[in-house]
């Protein structure tokens, strides 16, 4: 859209996207000061905001509790779309079935008349019409093998069926992801490599495992690894060999002698454990005080733990045999 | 072995259809990034761009070392981000002794590069350096004005590049209903040479003026700055031409059943369906036929419902 002015100069204006160009006005390119360059960009400005708002302000507008409310025309700046443009979906097995053979798709109703109970039961969900489930007898055809059972027959069909039913999808899904046009909320996802011949998937090993495997290998050698070139990132095999721990030979300042301290534990526990006359008196004591205890509060307490916790074993339930 | 997911959740499902393809396109978010060094200018320029396009942007405090734009390499991890955040458009802001004060401003098509330009800043002068009287100032999320003044746009290609890329980075959402007190802002832009331009946000000033159209005033409100050229890259023509393309480019379908003649104008034809005249029900309100009437009507009924079964089976 254009607008002219008085001095008679012709801008560009975008009511939709609330967007003037002026193309013809020229800055001096000998600058003068800042604030005048300022003054005279924003003044330009003024003039083309005055423009749109006189094209804004003339469309027909609506009152609402907040202003006035204009409808906005299109905008004519043409701009990059975000993303392309939804590619159509191809038809399914089904849909190309169905458009070959020429069958319609009928308009079912949620709730259907179920002869048997007499009143209108839902077509899918709880208490459903016609429950696969819900047969009470099925009766012996001449062609049925006597140890079959024929409601787990039902079950199995019942999954095949699902279960190529998934597979369509599946198979439907494919295709439209080939074709670009697979729905939003859906994404296809590898769960596992391809399976070649009868090899096992190989297992990834981690880093750790890896640096520990290289270890051996390492020692293995005549020098023990000790020479062996490392690469760059290799970290230094951690100690390997016996780990011993080594008592301090001399004692410190104030610091207790713990060579010795450790020889004479060693040897009181001999000593007392190979001499019946040493007695532990205060272990004996404690014993003897137990169980005094014990026998005052009575033998119920035998095993020390509350009963509320135990499961209590009712005597006159019989073993039942679930045989599955 | 592929495996179906769907999202397990209501809200799961919202979000990955808001971001999925449409074909009229709502809004474009902003992805605001630091590079690996910034200086003063860059980051307030940064900071105060967030804040003019609050509602839809992101900003990401981090240092990213690895994003190089004009690179062949250094896309990846910007189109990832994109595609992490859904954003299509994206400023980064880095400081270099080559480049001091830069701002590569970039848009996406489809989560891959589409078009870069580079600019740099001078003279820049924050939000919080500006005076005014605080109740012009403009609130968030309101459309903007935006304002192109110089031959320059027109006539320097970099220039022309330039000035797209402002308005998609400006415009906001696109809506068809706008509330005439809602326009309290405008970006001036302003070719004062044919590799700079200075760019300013007002507040705008309504006032009375005789007619229905109020008188418009600016007021030098947020952040200005000169922005000075530095690289561009346009976007390849292939990838322009399937990103310009709208709904409306395609071939109109052919318009069944519409003839137009010399004599009779616009003709078409109805088609009926075949009505059964012996089964058509018709009211017989003749008074004698009262009681068998009502007779009647009560069989009529059963045999009605009985068709209806029949037929929706």
């Amino acid at each position: 859209m254009e607008t002219e002015t008085e001095t008679d100069q012709i801008y560009h204006i975008d009511v939709g996207n609330l967007l003037g160009f002026n193309p013809n006005h020229r800055f001096p390119s000998a600058p003068s000061s800042r604030e005048e360059l300022v003054k005279e960009c924003l003044e330009e400005a003024r003039k083309l905001v005055q423009a749109i708002a006189n094209a804004l302000f003339n469309f027909p507008s609506t009152e609402t509790n907040d202003g006035p409310i204009v409808q906005l025309p299109p905008p004519t700046t043409k701009l990059p779309r975000e993303k392309h443009v939804p590619r159509p979906k191809p038809p399914t097995k089904w849909e190309e079935f169905a458009l070959k053979k020429g069958i319609q798709k009928r308009k079912k109703d949620k709730v259907v008349w179920d002869e048997q109970t007499d009143q209108f039961k839902r077509r899918h969900g709880y208490d459903r019409v016609n429950d696969d489930n819900d047969v009470p007898i099925i009766e012996a055809k001449a062609t049925d093998e006597p140890g079959e059972d024929p409601f787990a027959k039902r079950l199995d069909e019942k999954k095949q069926r699902v279960g190529k039913q998934q597979k369509n999808r599946l198979q439907n899904l494919k295709a439209a992801e080939k074709a670009g046009a697979l729905p939003s909320h859906v994404q296809l996802a590898a769960t596992s490599l391809p399976i070649s011949g009868t090899k096992s998937q190989p297992k990834k090993i981690g880093k750790d495992e890896l640096g520990d495997v290289a270890g051996l290998a390492a020692t293995s050698t005549a020098s023990g690894g000790k020479f062996d070139k490392k690469l760059p990132g290799e970290k230094a095999p951690k100690k390997q060999g016996k780990h011993h721990k080594y008592l301090p030979v001399v004692a410190g300042r104030g610091a207790v002698n713990q060579e010795k301290e450790q020889t004479n534990n060693v040897l009181s526990k001999i000593i007392s454990k190979h001499s019946h006359e040493i007695l532990n008196v205060g272990k004996a004591i404690n014993m003897y005080n137990v169980k005094k205890e014990k026998k005052k509060s009575g033998r119920s307490d035998k095993s020390g733990r509350s009963d509320k916790l135990k499961p209590k074993k009712d005597i006159t339930k019989k073993p039942t045999n679930k045989a599955k | 072995m592929m495996e179906i997911r769907t999202p397990k959740t209501g809200k799961a499902k919202r979000v990955l259809e808001k971001r999925a393809p449409k074909l009229v396109e709502t809004g474009k978010k902003t992805l605001i990034l630091h590079g690996t060094k910034t200086s003063a200018t860059v980051s307030s320029v940064l900071m105060e761009l967030y804040r003019l396009k609050k509602g839809g942007a992101i900003k990401y405090s981090r240092r990213n070392e690895n994003i190089r734009p004009f690179e062949s390499g250094g896309e990846t991890s910007l189109e990832f981000f994109s595609q992490k955040t859904d954003c299509s458009l994206f400023v980064y802001g880095s400081h270099t002794k080559k480049r001091p004060d830069n701002l590569v401003l970039g848009r996406m098509y489809d989560h891959q590069v589409y078009d870069l330009i580079e600019v740099g800043i001078e003279n820049f002068k924050s939000l919080l350096s500006f005076s005014y009287d605080k109740k012009f100032a403009p609130h968030e999320g309101t459309k903007p004005f935006i304002c192109f003044t110089g031959e320059g746009f027109e006539n320097v290609p970099e220039l022309k590049h330039l000035k797209e890329v402002l308005t998609d980075l400006f415009r906001g959402e696109v809506v068809d209903n706008l509330n005439l007190t809602g326009l309290d802002r405008a970006y001036v832009c302003s070719a004062i040479s044919p590799t700079k331009v200075f760019l300013t946000h007002c507040a705008l000033k309504l006032k009375r003026s005789g007619t229905i159209v109020p008188r418009m005033e600016l007021v030098e409100v947020g952040p200005s700055m000169d922005l000075v050229i530095r690289r561009n890259r346009l976007p390849n023509e292939s990838l322009m031409k399937e990103a310009m393309r709208t709904s409306k480019d395609k071939p109109k379908k052919k318009e069944k059943n519409v003839d137009q003649d010399a004599v009779r104008g616009k003709i078409g034809k109805i088609y009926m369906p075949d009505q059964k005249l012996d089964e058509m029900h018709l009211h017989d309100k003749s008074k004698g036929l009262k009681r068998e009437r009502k007779e009647s009507k009560l069989l009529n009924e059963e045999t009605d419902s009985k068709k209806k079964k029949k037929s929706s089976e």
